[in-house]
């Protein structure tokens, strides 16, 4: 069973919802991006997403086109990336996800690209800009080689679009809560999220992750209360690194504001 | 051979490499577009704008000069700087901007390059009563200062974007984006065949007209086919255009010439066949300029229109082919055929059109007199005389 599978399990008994930050490797160094994921784990993170950088991020928000900018001033690359994955997997089990464009995936090579992510001990993979109908040679690679091939569903999915994201996607089902791109958003959640669990949850059984837009603990409880059993944060902690950036407290500060998170997650639950 | 395939792929190039977010919108968009193609009502509107706003059938006009400066075959040009606005973008923009009326939507958002695609969406937002914004780099913005004038004339809102190269690509980006965010009532005008299927399919069927036109014509004239065409190719929407009513006649040679830059160097030019390799971007799987990493590499070229990192799938699928040659024309190449054609004919080439001008300029003297060939002047120059001024170091 896939760790990803197997944390959502452990979850599940207790009745919790996973958190799962998003952070992008090398912002601003793979060391720091490192010690990140191990004191995000500490705090009580079930899942990390990883970053890889890309030149034209067109389903993000100003606040990861930064955050991209910032690591490839020091060229992070696939290869970099997988590195930091074995790194940190010499000490942790914690499920690793690389979200990331597929023209890095497709240039670095599909079949190679599986093999080293897995052995890496890389967990899972998210390309926002491959729908399934576009991975057909991705898949089987990814299913052989053990890595889970997480796609995605939007508000603007219609039902057959839900069937066939539910069928092919694997670890969970990422649920983008919003129509736009990535990027932290104030005020209350969209009520219409509940809605759209309930109807993907309908639709499978494989957990549903929530996220785009999702900024704060209060934000973060609402989602897990919708009955998400995931709740993604990347732009609102993303903005937390940046504004640290080149200061001691970077790791201390962003680390701090997961912890708030996870602890809205489970304030969340059976409210 | 009938191209894309259900799936948007030529051979091995294209598909909808797009966001979940926008997959129902691209469905509906390719199913919208299928179905007006078929309605009478529909192309009998757009034959008549064709027509009374933007001024076709453009002239397919002899360039006697020209000609015998260059002692070899006939040159005709296509005269696309003709059309209202002074360029081929409005032929799609046009089509699309009636497409997305009849699909209900209130907006349209369009990328820019050089700027005469975003003049033409603004111009046929204006006729229809639809709101329009448009992307530009802020290095074309500063470049094309006279289309940015005119759109805001026009009464659309001009999105600088001041991310990555500057220019067409993260222009693209940022309308993409737009696109994502507000795709209940917008639609996204995409200037040239590329991006997500439809795009390249329907951009190329709009530009077709210049093609299909230029065969009455010629034959008109010569009574038998050309034996060349050229064409500049930045995401090639001027050459499908003209090329592809002709794809299927093996005794015309097809030219596509992309921007050289400075030379064939990393970061110099945009010429995707020349240093390019395969890869995917924004939506299509097709040519691209990128580095070792699948990182997308900065372009240069004197014309904005063709500074460009990707090149239209349908373009990579005839690559491979054979069918079209490709080749490039540096700056400098274009600017000496800027200037000649100015004084030779008493037109004034867009920086685009001059790419092609350029390597008719090494053909048509190679070929016999009893050959002919037909070079696309996809655009005016109007818009370029400021910057072609300050590259001479002329203050006007
Ligand atoms: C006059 C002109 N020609 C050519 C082009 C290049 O586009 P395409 O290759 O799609 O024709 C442009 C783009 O802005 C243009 O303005």
């Amino acid at each position: 069973m896939s760790r990803i599978k197997i944390t959502f399990n452990r979850l599940k008994k207790k009745n919790e919802t996973a958190l799962i930050p998003y952070i992008m490797a090398g912002d601003p160094d793979l060391a720091t991006t490192k010690t990140l994921i191990l004191e995000m784990e500490k705090a009580g993170c079930d899942i990390i997403e990883i970053g890889a950088p890309f030149s034209d991020p067109l389903a993000d928000g100003p606040t990861i086109q930064k955050a991209a900018i910032r690591s490839l001033q020091n060229h992070t690359s696939i290869a970099d990336v997988l590195g930091l994955v074995a790194d940190v997997r010499t000490t942790s089990k914690i499920p690793l996800i690389l979200m990331t464009y597929y023209n890095l995936i497709f240039h670095y090579g599909e079949e190679r690209f599986v093999n080293d992510a897995a052995s890496a001990g890389l967990d899972g993979v998210i390309l926002p800009d491959l729908p399934p109908e576009e991975a057909t040679v991705l898949i089987p690679l990814a299913k052989k080689a053990g890595l889970d091939t997480i796609f995605l569903l939007a508000p603007t999915s219609t039902e057959d679009r839900i069937k066939l994201v539910c069928k092919v996607s694997q670890g969970f089902v990422y649920y983008v809560s919003l129509t736009g791109v990535t990027g932290a958003r104030a005020g209350a959640v969209q009520s219409s999220i509940e809605e759209s669990l309930k109807k993907i949850k309908a639709a499978t059984d494989k957990p549903v992750a929530v996220g785009f837009g999702i900024s704060t603990p209060a934000q973060a409880s609402q989602i897990a209360h919708w009955g998400a059993d995931g709740v993604i944060v990347g732009s609102a902690l993303v903005k937390v690194i940046e504004e640290h950036v080149g200061t001691p407290e970077l790791v201390v500060r962003a680390v701090e504001f997961a912890r708030t998170l996870k602890q809205g997650v489970l304030a969340g639950h059976g409210n | 051979m009938s191209m894309p395939d259900k799936k948007g792929h030529y051979g091995i190039y294209g598909g909808k490499f797009a966001p979940e977010t926008l997959m129902p919108a691209l469905a509906e968009l390719e199913a919208a577009y299928l179905a007006a193609r078929k309605d009478r009502e529909f192309t009998a509107e757009l034959e008549f704008y064709n027509r009374e706003f933007i001024g076709r059938p453009t002239p397919l006009y002899f360039a006697r000069r020209l000609t015998d400066h260059l002692g070899g075959a006939k040159i005709y040009l296509k005269r696309e700087d003709l059309c209202h606005t002074g360029a081929h973008k409005i032929n799609n923009s046009l089509a699309q901007v009636l497409l997305a009326k009849r699909m209900g939507k209130t907006r349209v958002v369009a990328e820019t390059g050089a700027g005469q695609h975003g003049v033409a969406t603004a111009t046929a937002a204006a006729m229809f009563g639809l709101d329009c914004e448009v992307y530009m780099g802020t290095d074309d913005v500063a470049r094309q200062s006279l289309n940015v004038f005119r759109m805001k004339l026009l009464g659309t809102v001009v999105r600088p974007v001041d991310l990555g190269s500057k220019t067409l690509k993260d222009a693209i980006n940022e309308a993409m984006r737009d696109w994502i965010t507000n795709v209940a009532n917008t639609h996204y005008v995409l200037g040239t065949v590329f991006g997500p299927h439809p795009f390249p399919m329907m951009v190329r069927d709009f530009q077709s007209v210049i093609g299909r036109e230029a065969r009455k014509q010629i034959m008109k004239f010569e009574g038998k086919l050309p034996d060349a065409m050229i064409a500049c190719v930045g995401g090639g929407s001027n050459a499908m255009g003209l090329f592809h009513e002709f794809l299927e006649e093996p005794s015309i040679k097809m030219y596509g010439v992309e921007a050289g830059g400075l030379g064939i160097e990393r970061g110099k030019h945009a010429a995707r066949f020349a240093g390019g390799s395969l890869g995917v971007l924004q939506g299509s799987k097709t040519f691209i300029l990128q580095d070792q990493d699948g990182q997308i590499e900065l372009t240069h070229s004197v014309s904005a229109g063709l500074d460009y990192a990707a090149v239209g799938p349908e373009h990579a699928f005839y690559h491979d082919s054979g069918r079209i040659e490709y080749t490039y024309a540096v700056d400098e190449e274009a600017m000496e055929a800027f200037d000649l054609l100015s004084r030779l004919e008493g037109i004034i080439p867009a920086l685009e059109s001059a790419h092609a001008v350029a390597y008719c300029l090494k053909l048509a003297p190679t070929l016999g007199k009893d050959k002919v060939v037909i070079v696309n002047l996809s655009g005016s120059g109007d818009k370029d005389v400021m910057q072609v001024a300050k590259i001479k170091g002329v203050e006007l």
